[in-house]
């Protein structure tokens, strides 16, 4: 069977862009996640090791074109990596969470939170 | 610029949305491996017991108290395993796991009371096996990979059972509910906690 992988960007590169990359501020909201897709895409992906494309267009219910915009918009900022593949000789594109991905999911999450604490508190 | 009551409502459903894209997306994980181990070996106490009956119907009572032994264990260490996990039991990968695991059982009472009704004993292994085994498969597309797997093991089983002689099925049972459910218990247990 004849396979390749032409990964993107490996977890090990992903890794160390979390200690390189500059990161939103505490009190800023990322927009990148905070686009209903792209946080639908990296909240799965959070507790899923890695998910294909059929799968995420089936979780997400969009269409490939939509799909691959979006994650292409999270591998650009490095949030997601992309592997492509063959498997019995049909194409397969495969996506993980990188380190940053998650921090960036944690912080949104803390962000939230924040938001309604600090609104409770009024 | 926003009140404060419309923005802690998005924040809430953004919780919401992100929570319900976890639960799409997750699988059910709390499959009970030690549960299972003890189920597995209660069912091989079960043919020791089966094999010692003069007559098919009291074969059957000691099956039959097994299913309950079973269902009591496998359910409470399913339970334990899910609350150690802090995984709810009504999110949607585990409601998609019982709702996929259930029918297949249900119809195995069923055939059971048919098959009893018309004498046909030797036709319930095969049976259970075959029906226990596509409960696990089609539930184990909501849960870990080995899962499914485990399902298709009973399923071959099962087929093998329905069309062997009269004598050979009580080992088929063993193999089966006894040594599927203690190998693949074990894998369970220590590859995914418990």
């Amino acid at each position: 069977m004849a396979k390749s992988n032409t990964a993107r960007l490996t977890r090990a590169d992903a890794e160390r862009a979390v200690k390189t990359k500059p990161q939103p501020a505490p009190a800023e909201l990322d927009r990148l996640i905070h686009e209903r897709v792209r946080l639908a895409i990296v909240s799965a992906l959070a507790v899923r090791e890695s998910l294909t494309f059929n799968e995420l267009k089936a979780l997400l219910k969009a269409s490939d074109g939509n799909l691959s915009v979006h994650a292409r918009k999270l591998e650009d900022a490095e949030y997601i990596t992309c592997v492509k593949s063959f498997e019995a000789r049909v194409p397969k594109t495969e996506y993980r969470l990188t380190a940053l991905g998650r921090r960036a999911l944690e912080r949104y999450l803390d962000h939230m939170e924040a938001l309604i604490r600090a609104t409770r508190a009024r | 610029m926003s009140s404060p009551q419309p923005l802690r409502d998005r924040a809430l459903d953004n919780l919401q949305f992100i929570r319900s894209a976890m639960e799409r997306a997750g699988s059910f994980t709390a499959v009970p491996g030690w549960g299972m181990v003890v189920v597995g070996c209660t069912a091989l106490a079960a043919t020791w017991l089966g094999l010692r009956q003069a007559r098919a119907a009291d074969w059957l009572a000691v099956w039959l108290g097994e299913a309950v032994l079973a269902v009591v264990v496998g359910g409470a260490a399913l339970v334990q395993k899910a609350r150690a996990a802090n995984d709810p039991l009504l999110s949607g990968p585990a409601r998609r796991f019982g709702l996929s695991f259930l029918p297949p059982l249900l119809v195995g009472a069923l055939l059971t009371i048919a098959l009893y009704r018309a004498q046909l004993f030797a036709l319930m292994p095969g049976a259970w096996l075959l029906l226990y085994g596509t409960a696990v498969a089609t539930a184990g597309a909501f849960s870990v990979r080995v899962v499914p797997l485990m399902g298709a093991c009973f399923m071959v089983l099962g087929a093998a059972a329905l069309f062997t002689p009269f004598r050979g099925w009580p080992w088929f049972m063993a193999a089966g509910f006894g040594g599927l459910n203690i190998v693949f218990g074990l894998v369970i247990a220590r590859r995914y906690g418990g």
